[in-house]
């Protein structure tokens, strides 16, 4: 499953151009993650990869289906997305039924049901949380509902809207398990973040974006120390980068290039030497 | 008085639940210091904002406190919550949730004109808040247009027009992009150094927030595990951070690293050009001594 976007363009019924001639191949079985400034056009992006919105121009392509052309309906068996706000996907009185409600509106068989909901509970650490009300639940906690109730559709390709924000360390590492999980599992996966430290961990491809353009796309070892991309982008370089910049600055041999702690200690102990 | 804020066996339990959701609670800190708490979601953090700014136990009423709490001198308990708002200002994850008003002005004169204060006195007031968070410029703006970094500086602006001698922050950067977290955080560190204000903050980015802390807090299980300088976090003699879910900064993550590998150092740095140094002028030498 692959997306392809050509010569995007989207103006809001505002009339707020939000993306202007975006052009972006994401290949099957890629983990990328698009960041930018508030406003920069990355939820627009996300959003006409399962149809929810439809270009104003150009095209996007979900294998060989125009977005244009298709249902959200027919989208969401293959596309999976997961709202920054989880508020915006919840409606249901437990968290189970809020899991099981995508499924059961498309006739899956009722054991498959429940061994994907297990799975996935499991997976996320909702298990003692199912027969709760979403709506008791933490900002974090509701998150992971939202999640699940995505996942146990299996979905094809995955898009997040900042899956991380508003979680502690640990359901943050649970986080990028899962999504190394499903990549590794053959899934494609977008994801929109602010949080450099997770990219610069995780190292997914990056698309950089501002003012609804692509201005870099390339390896995170790349965008994330680019400073010109960064300033445009109102991005803070990873806090190794921004060691190696300065050691770099007293003694020039020093690669500028540095995101990981593991790298960041080879070259160290390199240049102690 | 030494002391600005004093907790004494602090226990609460909402009415909901038997389990408390802090305990065994006992804390003094001092004017001016700068106390950054983490710890997993659901470990009692906001639970303890609550018990500071006297939400609890005026506002959850259903539950039980145990134990007291001292905010420059006013037992919590025996004084009517707008006493306190005026000792402590409180500022939540969620600017919106605060702002009400047409215009930033308006929002920040909320408070002083709920006190009942004197015209000029509340002018006063409403220009001294918006230097301090540096927002003079948007006095005439609708808060709701602003963007969450805006926002979450009016929603301190509005706190500081009561001036209070201590603010306490619950996650105020969970909802905005890196830019603004970085905004906020300047501010408040600027609020601590020039106008003493004592800052308590709930804080998930600990490699931005830590940079300032005198102290740091990690709750666990709704009690405190760790109450020190940072520095001793990564002391041997210390539980790491990680077991009670807390994620150490990755320029934290590196020296630790390069201390189980026999290097020593001086200090560990919570800041960039300050690491650079340490590493500059001590990775080499380490070595060399011990050869």
């Amino acid at each position: 499953m692959s997306i392809t976007v050509k010569n995007l363009d989207y103006t809001y019924p505002s009339g707020v151009a939000a993306l202007n001639n975006v052009s972006l191949k994401i290949n099957k079985g890629e983990h990328i993650a698009i960041m930018g400034a508030n406003g920069a056009g990355k939820t627009t992006l996300i959003k006409h990869f399962n149809g929810l919105l439809k270009p104003t121009k150009g095209h996007v392509l979900v294998n060989d289906i125009d977005t244009i052309t298709s249902s959200v309906a027919e989208m969401a068996k293959i596309v999976g997305f997961v709202f920054q706000n989880p508020d915006h996907q919840l409606f249901l009185t437990t968290v189970e039924e809020e899991i099981k409600f995508g499924p059961t509106n498309f006739n899956f068989p009722e054991e498959q049901i429940q061994r994907d909901m297990e799975k996935v509970v499991t997976f996320l650490n909702l298990k003692n949380l199912l027969k709760r009300s979403p709506f008791s639940l933490s900002e974090g906690e509701r998150k992971r509902v939202a999640l699940a109730s995505v996942l146990v559709m299996n979905p094809e390709i995955l898009i997040l809207d900042e899956p991380t924000m508003g979680q502690d360390a640990i359901q943050k590492r649970n986080i990028a398990k899962m999504i190394e999980e499903l990549n590794q599992q053959g899934r494609t996966i977008a994801l929109v973040t602010h949080d450099i430290e997770f990219v610069a961990e995780y190292q997914p491809r990056v698309v950089a974006m501002t003012e609804g353009r692509v201005i870099a796309d390339g390896m995170a070892k790349d965008v994330l120390t680019n400073l010109e991309v960064l300033t445009k982008t109102k991005l803070r370089p990873p806090q190794i980068t921004a060691l190696a910049w300065e050691i770099a600055n007293q003694k020039q041999s020093f690669p500028k290039d540095v995101i990981t702690i593991s790298e960041m200690k080879t070259k160290l102990l390199a240049l102690e030497r | 008085m030494d002391n600005i804020v004093q907790i004494r066996d602090l226990e609460f339990s909402y009415g909901t639940s038997r389990q408390p959701a802090i305990r065994e609670i006992d804390l003094d800190i001092k004017k001016g210091e700068y106390i950054v708490i983490a710890g997993l979601s659901g470990c009692g953090k906001s639970t303890f904002c609550r018990c500071l700014n006297g939400l609890i136990p005026h506002f959850y009423r259903a539950g039980v406190m145990k134990g007291s709490v001292t905010v420059d001198g006013l037992d919590t308990r025996e004084h009517p919550l707008y006493e306190i708002t005026q000792k402590v200002g409180m500022v939540f994850q969620d600017p919106e949730s605060q702002l009400m008003a047409l215009t930033v002005e308006r929002d920040i004169a909320f408070g002083p004109e709920n006190l009942g204060l004197p015209r000029e006195e509340i002018r006063i007031r409403v220009e001294e808040a918006l230097e301090l968070v540096k927002i003079a410029h948007l006095r005439e703006r609708a808060p709701h247009e602003l963007s969450g970094g805006e926002q979450q500086r009016v929603a301190i602006a509005s706190v500081l027009a009561l001036q209070p001698k201590i603010l306490v922050l619950d996650e105020p950067t969970a909802n905005l992009d890196p830019a603004g977290a970085v905004d906020v955080l300047n501010i408040i560190e600027n609020l601590q150094v020039q106008k003493k204000i004592t800052v308590i903050i709930v804080e998930h980015r600990l490699e931005l927030a830590l940079q300032s802390a005198t102290r740091l807090l990690i709750m666990h299980d709704g009690t405190l595990v760790f109450d020190d300088k940072p520095e001793r976090l990564i002391e041997k003699d210390i539980t790491p951070a990680e077991v009670y879910g807390v994620q150490m900064p990755s320029l934290i993550q590196l020296f630790t690293q390069l201390m189980d590998e026999g290097h020593s150092f001086s200090q560990i740095p919570f800041n960039i050009p300050l690491a650079a140094a340490i590493i500059l002028s001590e990775l080499g030498s380490a070595r060399s001594t011990s050869e």
